[in-house]
């Protein structure tokens, strides 16, 4: 074998107020023709910056201070940007992580697949054309003579990553880095993608960069694997060879996080009242109808698990319930009683009932505010608590949610972590004392490490205080790790509920079946033998791909 | 499409809504202008009784609300009504001229200031454009640098400063161009041009800055998006990442302040105009103030007000149109 790539001694610099801090600390990397290298690691371990040096390119802010990226003898770091420009989409191409995002909404498909072939003067715009219509029908794209003439927000997301891949391979190039490419696809969606990908690589005889968060992934994908923290190298072997026997207890704490599981709950008492009732509840935006007569009932201090994919009305459901997106029909109850639709017409003593955390704990904190104002505020407006009970409470509740009150209470979300941030935002949820609370994707943003931490502090909330929960998520590992009831949604609608023991045993509805066996598992073999079972013919031929 | 023809009608439609409520403000506020147009022509001589017969004459007898419908009236109809000043008063005189009617008035005026910023903007959009664009892909150069310095520097000083630096520079001292742009109707295109120049450059100075800075913004604030990147990873030089994939992103904020602009052109040139005896709009409209010419008043008005709805408008619709989300739903 050839060696296409050969890294050596890469540093990378990020610089933050002025000052250049260290992101990768001397990383070699080979990489030989053909070959699928899988870089795995937590956000902030450095492996998007890793793949990007690869093609030469850093990030604004970003430069590459000492070490060489050889790509076939031509040292990137030091060749001239003309050079470089020559070499990019050419001959190493680039697929991002979210294609929405990285197709220019400008421009139809198909122009944007043709540029590269053209402005490298590989191909003319018409052989290009027709080459980009072969390779949608290779990545199972419906309609290949068609799709490309669409504008990038008339295909769905799914679809968009693979044209997006075969836009990656236009040129026929030696190596292409993917940036985490099916993370922002639901867990149906990812499967056809990854075979996609997965073959088209393997019929080129392509290299590529595989970069991910998820191992289960990159076992699929990948023929070694090289494990990154901070920037750092912590190991790296052969796919099989990591998966069954890490040398290092950093990797051997990946591989365990799947396996918390919250024991399970007695029995709910058949003449309890629930907790809160969701009574045939439709709802639409504007003319398009999003939840058709969706119905299930929360227990006190039990957790229920809201599973679907995008689009299949979970987060409509939580609007719902907290009012504000009032329903066209149907009522909620919380404890027998029945909630007025809209929350303006709510008391103050039942909008306190019911608190949310939100996905992006980015977005849901104000960054102007301090951590103990953002806290301060539900904990005046629900208690009428001022001045120092008001802090003492505050206090306490960063004790609860486990950081220490006098390091954290002054700073601005800005300084904390992503785990953290997340923290916040449950102890603003508690701030207001509420016996129910939404939890809307709140770990899907989050590392496996950090994600697991959440949920086992939310899991001992709910002891300590006896919340009940619904847990909004597509990640069923979430939904075995907490949930005690679930219920699946597809399409605005309730396909089906009951406990979690017998949600995970068959049988099931078959789109449950579709979701549980489309969760990618550590074995390398897991997604080979999932495609002999389904049978080619069902993937890629739309019927779980959304428009 | 359906969609899109009807948010084009509906825009329409508020255009023409705040037009009519622009009249009404118009008309108000014309009316609470201090003094009278009889007082102001008769002078010291007013008899009780003249003043009456001229108001009477012109109509100024009547109600306001009558006056304001007949007057609209008149609008819609194309009449813009008679001007105060250019009357040969009946009561006086027992004839009427043709000079007296205010579109007669406004209509070689208007022609010349549209020709005024047609100049200008011919001028002034590539230019600012251009410079925006290559602003941008020299983004923290001494280039970028030297040309917001000089941009800002002449949006910051005073129109008739310019001007009169310009008339030193292109006139005094080295005499290439005429410093008065006085022109005719029955005047060349080319000698036109040639009058028009130092005006149309001086406005150029004055409405560049704005354009080319936001035709820079618009395009740096977009150089961080993912698609940008993409391209970059591409292998695409800097040039096309910019004009192909930046720009077409980034034109709905660059129209609108192009369309603002070339509004300014036209309603808020009377300064320049004044420097360069320009026969534009700008100095019939101040004229006919002093005058209390009331009808020519408001028919400037409303033809300002027309203009900047007009423009922005247009520059809506634009914008709409540059996005393929409107012109390609799913």
């Amino acid at each position: 074998m050839t060696q296409l790539l050969k890294i050596r001694g890469l540093k990378i610099e990020g610089r933050s107020d002025e000052i250049w801090m260290p992101i990768v600390n001397g990383i070699d990397l080979d990489l030989n023709k053909g070959e699928v290298l899988g870089l795995i690691g937590e956000s902030g371990a450095g492996k998007s910056t890793v793949g990007l040096a690869a093609m030469g390119f850093t990030r604004d802010g970003c430069r590459i201070s000492a070490g060489s990226v050889a790509f076939d003898g031509v040292d990137l770091v030091s060749a001239p940007a003309a050079v470089k420009r020559a070499m990019l989409g050419r001959r190493i191409a680039y697929v991002a992580q979210s294609a929405a995002a990285s197709f220019n909404p400008a421009h139809r498909i198909i122009d944007q697949h043709t540029e590269g072939p053209t402005q490298h003067h590989v191909m003319d715009r018409a052989q290009s054309q027709r080459d980009a219509m072969d390779l949608y029908a290779k990545l199972r794209l419906p309609n290949p003579e068609e799709i490309g003439f669409r504008y990038p927000h008339q295909v769905s997301g799914g679809q968009l990553q693979r044209a997006m891949t075969a836009m990656a391979m236009s040129c026929r190039p030696d190596l292409i880095v993917f940036d985490e490419p099916t993370t922002a696809l639901d867990v149906t969606t990812q499967i056809e993608v990854l075979a996609s990908i997965r073959d088209i690589v393997e019929q080129f005889g392509t290299a590529a960069i595989y970069i991910t968060h998820d191992l289960a992934v990159v076992a699929q994908m990948a023929d070694r694997i090289k494990v990154l923290l901070k920037g750092d190298e912590v190991e790296e072997a052969d796919t099989r060879t990591m998966l069954s026997a890490p040398t290092q207890e950093y990797t051997r704490s990946l591989w365990a996080v799947r396996s918390f599981q919250r024991p399970a709950k007695p029995a709910i008492p058949v003449a309890a009242v629930p907790s809160v009732r969701v009574r045939g509840i439709s709802a639409s935006y504007g003319k398009i109808s999003v939840l058709h007569d969706v119905s299930f009932d929360i227990h006190a201090g039990r957790t229920l698990a809201v599973v679907g994919e995008s689009g299949s009305g979970k987060s409509t459901v939580a609007r719902c319930i907290t009012g504000l997106l009032p329903p066209s029909d149907g009522s909620i109850e919380f404890d027998g009683v029945s909630l007025p639709a809209d929350y303006r017409r709510r008391t103050k003593d039942q909008l306190r009932q019911a608190q949310m955390i939100y996905q992006m704990a980015d977005t849901a904190l104000n960054p102007r505010k301090t951590i103990g104002e953002i806290i301060g505020r539900p904990v005046e407006f629900y208690g009428g608590i001022r001045g120092a009970r008001k802090r003492a409470r505050v206090e306490a509740l960063l004790n609860e949610i486990e950081l220490e009150p006098k390091q954290y209470i002054d700073r601005l979300p800005s300084e904390l972590s992503g785990g953290q941030k997340q923290r916040v935002g449950i102890a603003r949820a508690l701030a207001a004392e509420p016996k129910f609370i939404i939890c809307d994707e709140v770990t899907s943003a989050l590392d496996q490490l950090v994600a697991e931490g959440i949920l086992k502090l939310l899991a001992r909330l709910q002891d300590d205080l006896g919340l009940t929960y619904m847990f909004i998520t597509h990640d069923l590992a979430t939904v075995r790790a907490i949930a005690d009831e679930v219920v699946v949604m597809k399409d605005g609608r309730v396909v089906e509920q009951g406990g979690k023991a017998g949600m995970f045993q068959p049988p099931h509805h078959p789109y449950t079946d579709l979701l549980l066996s489309s969760v990618p598992e550590m074995d390398p073999d897991w997604l080979t033998r999932l495609l002999a079972e389904r049978g080619n013919d069902t993937i890629g031929d739309g019927a779980t791909d959304k428009m | 499409m359906k969609s899109l023809t009807r948010i084009v009608l509906h825009r329409l439609f508020l255009g023409l809504l705040t037009l009519f409520v622009v009249s009404v403000v118009i008309f108000t506020a014309v009316n609470m202008l201090p003094g009278d147009f009889a007082q102001a022509i008769l002078g010291q001589g007013a008899t009780p009784e003249a003043v009456a017969s001229i108001r009477r004459d012109l109509g100024l007898d009547q109600p306001p609300v009558i006056r304001y419908f007949q007057w609209l009236a008149g609008v819609i109809q194309g009449d813009l009504g008679r001007s105060f000043a250019q009357a040969n008063f009946t009561s006086f005189t027992g004839t009427t001229s043709g000079q007296s009617s205010v579109m007669g008035q406004i209509a070689p005026r208007f022609a010349n200031t549209m020709f005024l910023a047609g100049v200008t903007a011919a001028i002034a959009v590539p230019v600012s454009l251009a410079l925006g664009i290559l602003a941008a892909l020299y983004r923290n150069s001494v280039f970028d640098r030297v040309v917001n310095i000089a941009t800002l520097s002449s949006i910051s000083s005073p129109e008739f400063f310019l001007a009169y630096i310009l008339i030193l520079f292109l006139a005094v001292l080295n005499p290439l161009l005429p410093s008065l742009s006085n022109i005719y109707s029955d005047m060349g295109l080319g000698e036109r041009l040639e009058r028009t120049l130092l005006p149309a450059l001086t406005l150029t100075l004055v409405v560049t800055a704005h354009m080319m800075r936001m035709t820079r913004a618009a395009i740096i604030n977009l150089l961080a998006s993912p698609y940008i990147e993409m391209a970059r990873l591409k292998g695409l030089s800097p040039m096309r990442v910019i004009l192909r994939h930046a720009l077409p992103n980034a034109l709905a904020p660059i129209i609108n302040v192009i369309a603002l602009n070339l509004a300014y052109l036209i309603t808020g040139v009377v300064v320049v105009e004044v420097v360069f005896v320009y026969p534009g709009i700008g100095q019939l409209f101040v004229d006919s103030v002093k005058n209390r010419d009331i009808p020519v008043v408001q028919a400037c008005c409303l033809i300002f007000a027309a203009a900047y709805i007009l423009l922005n408008l247009m520059a809506d619709l634009m914008s709409i149109l540059s996005n393929p989300r409107l012109r390609h739903p799913r």
